[in-house]
């Protein structure tokens, strides 16, 4: 390991965890302007886990030791998921340590975690919500997998940094099959990040909400962990999808000083990104919980006809 | 005659066969000791288990040796028992020697006293089954083949039927023994083509002999029928479910996480030594029932509501995707892509010796879960991870590694098949490379369901509120259940952490099977597993694992420091209701029912819903197997039918008997004459 690789991992852990928050806070003050009502200051999410952090934690009498460590175990994952992700630069020491599918195994064991740990108290809303969690994610987890695939049948790896390169480098094309799978993918992650048409971030309607009432039971820290896990898994899903499908601007092993470049680069990516997620989510209704299987149904068979087209055309 | 010398330098096949010595000797003591409670749980087992650490030392030491053959002067006249000791035959030695090392060791504080058989018996039958398992790997004959398989089938027989007072339980163990036969005849016509008219059953022989496509392909769709009898491939799966839940935990977990292995073995054994010829079309038809099987399988599990229940449609589910795995490596094969098929076989085997641990593991839970409370049904469990913290947490491992999440053995045999199926462009068929990648996303949403089985499986039983009184009361296992846990932990966490070592010992078989293997690529490159090259993939679990515990300590670490770590216990919040019973936690069923709702076509459900004007309101739902109604019932009243037209013939008078030796006796003459 070199020390200019150690060097992008780490600037690359503290890009994620410190913009994170923003990025939350950016597409909640969009929400809120484009719905005309009064918007939060962009940094309301530093001061929220500020005050979380300040708070006394108040736990169920029966709650077991997975309870207490599942928020950093799940925050855990997050951070190793931002870690593995080509965000600033694709010279990332931890990278071959686990590729796109690992990726989406890190999300399903965070998944699996919260899920669990919201049944722990056994309240009617935790299990409802753990039940609801797995129904989005058994779906969402495949779909997401197949919209990688669409890009490794490309670049022939499922590595992700050898994807961003290898597609940075590529004559500016359009592949039929990425369009299937950003179509796909934007789905996805509306689905995976608790955004509206899937559930609503903002509501406490115990009949609408997945994963509030997943969170319901936690207080102080642990929900500041789990809040920032949250941001952090809507950055990781950001920059997962402009890493697949804007792949320009990162920087590679052999040019440091692009890493300067980089970083104003992935602000702007990401500020439109979370315009457009503030506009979709405006836009749109909060779907009925039966009618998300057939959201995500659709998800997946859109990338997996993308799949099919690269075979068609003899893609990689 | 081997000389003196040789006869003194023991090969690893003179162990293996101690080993298999050791353990009948085991069970005859048993037989002697019939009621001694103490004596067989406290030394019998326990040295069965010592004996299976034996085997699976013997079994890693044997995987990179050459083949050994001996023959034994047992059986009939001019008839002996061919042995043969190959790489193929160690990894299954390996598997049997491991699993049941920690199954062993758990039954051992297992049984309890005045439950069914007298223990010196179960003992017997265990040790027989143990037996004859280990000696199926190692027939090379099929006449000694069939003999052990048959026995194994029996000793398994009578261990589902261990407390055979209860009417269902003979139900199932009926229903066994009767798609076991049905399998043993298909696998015995598989052998009579395999030998070619040449009147030699040695499998030395099968092995020369090129049979033609024709017949060739009857030979292979015999021998997946056979044993896919056995290993509970669609629609011969109809067993599994029923006979899993009958038969005592320990014992499940042996027929779980071993036999059904074992059948997967008479299939890799047919197919990719015996013989010679492959056609691609047998690996399509392999995947396809594999992955239909799979989803079958893995739909199933997450509406069950009985624990084993749930885990018998579980293995259903993997061996559905061991068997697409086998199918894929056959499809290669057939091609002569040896690298990919070696990656393919490779990812099969990985997911068999990882399912075999995790889903003992898993059984042998549900048995510490039953003794402590009484309890099968999921509906009457709950927060058990309080009373019974060392069951929890090791069946938390099992079940992360079912539900297939890193840095388990489970995600490792995904990620390679994933691997395998990702990168199969090339094909020279337009049709399948376009198969291929459909039936990789068939795989991520199986494994995708099989996390919601688990959630299910682990929430409801040791998360939440106890849903009964008497569970306040129930006590974590003893101390030999705990070690016997505890050792296939272990094994879960060594397949998930260490693929690299693990691959190593595989690599003689796909060598030998599909003429290559991973084994140079893995070694040079340390920690990271990378099948094909780096650029391609790679994946690390060890430091994977690492990174999430390094981030936990650090964040943990750091909160405390900057903020505190204060903490008040409190009645749960929930939205401020301050009425909360048990009975307000989601039941198994609830957990299952989007499933059952998107999944609607795959069941046959009856609901009973009570109207307005019940007096005692009432709700009942059943899932069902829709096979069962479409096929075996049917099949079964056709049976019925043929024997009652035949039954005709019976009249019970001497004089019609006596007529019909007449007619028979006239038509042979004529035949005869001619």
């Amino acid at each position: 390991m070199n020390w200019l690789g150690a060097f992008s991992q780490l600037l690359a852990l503290l890009t994620a965890l410190v913009l994170a928050p923003l990025l939350t806070g950016w597409v909640n003050q969009w929400r809120a302007r484009l719905q005309n009502k009064s918007a939060p200051g962009l940094l309301q999410p530093y001061r929220m886990l500020h005050k979380l952090f300040h708070k006394d934690s108040v736990m169920a009498e029966h709650a077991s030791p997975l309870y207490r460590t599942a928020p950093y175990l799940i925050f855990g994952c997050m951070l190793l998921a931002s870690a593995i992700v080509p965000t600033l630069s694709t010279d990332l020491p931890l990278s071959p340590a686990a590729d796109g599918i690992a990726l989406v195994g890190l999300f399903a064991l965070a998944r699996v975690f919260i899920s669990l740990a919201a049944m722990d108290v056994g309240t009617a809303f935790g299990t409802l919500g753990a039940r609801r969690e797995m129904l989005v994610g058994f779906l969402a987890e495949p779909a997401l997998l197949m919209v990688l695939f669409c890009a490794s049948m490309i670049t022939r790896s499922t590595s992700l940094t050898e994807i961003v390169e290898t597609l940075a480098r590529r004559e500016l094309a359009i592949y039929p099959s990425l369009l299937l799978a950003g179509v796909a993918f934007t789905m996805v992650s509306l689905a995976e990040n608790a955004r509206v048409p899937v559930d609503n971030p903002d509501t406490h309607l115990e009949l609408t909400m997945i994963h509030e009432s997943l969170i319901l039971e936690y207080s102080a820290r642990h929900l500041a962990l789990l809040e920032w896990a949250a941001s952090l898994k809507l950055f990781v899903y950001s920059c997962v999808g402009l890493a697949i499908f804007f792949p320009w601007g990162v920087a590679e092993a052999h040019a440091p000083l692009a890493l300067l470049l980089a970083l104003p680069v992935l602000v702007f990516k990401l500020a439109v990104g979370g315009f457009l997620m503030a506009v979709i989510e405006t836009v749109s209704a909060k779907m009925r919980i039966f009618r998300v299987p057939e959201f995500l149904g659709t998800a997946f068979l859109m990338a997996v006809i993308g799949l099919l087209v690269n075979v068609l055309l003899g893609v990689g | 005659m081997p000389s003196l010398t040789q006869a003194t330098t023991w090969v690893h096949l003179d162990w293996v066969l101690l080993v298999i010595a050791m353990w009948l000797l085991i069970g005859l003591i048993g037989i002697v000791a019939l009621r001694r409670f103490r004596f067989v749980a406290v030394v019998l087992f326990p040295t069965g288990a010592f004996v299976s650490l034996v085997l699976l030392g013997v079994a890693l030491s044997a995987a990179f040796a050459e083949p050994e053959v001996a023959v034994l002067p047992l059986g009939l006249p001019q008839l002996p028992f061919h042995l043969r000791l190959d790489s193929l035959s160690a990894f299954f030695l390996m598997l049997i020697g491991g699993v049941s090392a920690g199954v062993s060791t758990f039954a051992a504080g297992y049984f309890r006293q005045g439950e069914g058989t007298p223990p010196g018996l179960i003992c017997l039958e265990y040790h027989v089954f143990l037996a004859s398992i280990a000696m199926v790997v190692i027939a090379d004959d099929a006449y000694m083949f069939m003999v052990v398989w048959e026995t194994m089938a029996f000793s398994s027989f009578f261990l589902v039927m261990a407390n055979h007072r209860i009417p269902e339980i003979r139900q199932a163990g009926y229903l066994y023994m009767l798609v076991a036969h049905i399998g043993a005849l298909g696998i015995l016509m598989c052998f009579g083509l395999l030998q070619a008219n040449t009147g030699d059953y040695t499998f030395a022989n099968m092995r020369q002999q090129h049979l033609t496509p024709f017949w060739g392909s009857i030979a292979f769709v015999l021998s997946v029928f056979g044993f896919g009898a056995k290993a509970g491939l669609l629609p011969l799966h109809i067993w599994l479910p029923e006979a899993h839940p009958a038969a005592p935990s320990p014992f499940s977990a042996l027929m779980s996480g071993v036999m059904l292995k074992i059948a997967l073995y008479g299939i890799l054994r047919v197919s990719f030594d015996l013989m010679q010829t492959r056609i691609w079309w047998w690996g399509v038809l392999l995947m396809a029932i594999g992955l239909a099987t799979a989803l079958f399988g893995v739909v199933f599990s997450t509406v069950q509501v009985e624990m084993k229940r749930l885990l018998a449609y579980s293995s259903i589910e993997n061996i559905g995707l061991i068997c697409a795995g086998i199918g894929l490596s056959l499809l290669f094969s057939s091609y002569g892509m040896k690298s990919l098929s070696a990656l393919a076989l490779t990812a099969a085997m990985y997911h068999m010796i990882s399912h075999a641990f995790f889903k003992s593991l898993l059984f042998c839970s549900t048995g510490a879960v039953m003794h402590a409370t009484g309890e099968r049904s999921l509906g009457k469990l709950g927060g058990l991870i309080r009373n019974m913290p060392w069951v929890a947490w090791s069946t938390l491992v099992g079940a992360l590694a079912c539900a297939g999440l890193p840095p388990f053995g489970g995600f490792v045999a995904e990620w390679l098949l994933l691997q395998s199926f990702l990168f199969t462009t090339g094909l020279p068929s337009s049709f399948l490379d376009m198969l291929v990648p459909v039936m990789a996303a068939l795989i991520a949403l199986i494994a995708a369901l099989s996390g919601y089985t688990m959630v299910k499986y682990f929430g409801v039983i040791f998360l939440g509120q106890q849903r009964e009184e008497k569970l306040a009361k129930a006590h974590d296992a003893g101390l030999w259940e705990r070690l016997g846990m505890v050792w296939l932990v272990t094994g879960c966490l060594v397949l998930g952490l260490f693929p690299n070592q693990v691959i190593a010992f595989m690599d003689p078989v796909t060598q030998k099977l599909v003429g290559a293997g991973l084994a140079h690529t893995v070694a040079d490159s340390g920690w990271l597993l990378v099948p094909v090259s780096i650029e391609r993939a790679s994946y690390a679990p060890a430091i994977f694992l690492l990174g999430i515990l390094i981030s936990f300590g650090f964040v943990f670490l750091l909160v405390r420091k900057l903020y505190h770590g204060r903490l008040r216990r409190v009645p749960p919040w929930d939205c401020g209701y301050p009425w909360q019973t048990p009975r307000m936690q989601d039941t198994a069923e609830g957990f299952g029912q989007p499933i059952r709702q998107i999944f609607d076509p795959f069941f046959r459900i009856r609901r009973h819903l009570p109207t307005a004007f019940d007096e005692n309101p009432s709700y009942k739902i059943t899932v069902e197997d829709p096979l069962w109604y479409w096929l075996y019932l049917p099949l079964a009243s056709l049976v019925e039918r043929i024997s009652r037209i035949i039954g005709r013939l019976q009249q019970g008078r001497i004089a019609v008997y006596l007529m019909y030796s007449f007619v028979t006796l006239i038509v042979v003459l004529l035949a005869v004459n001619r």
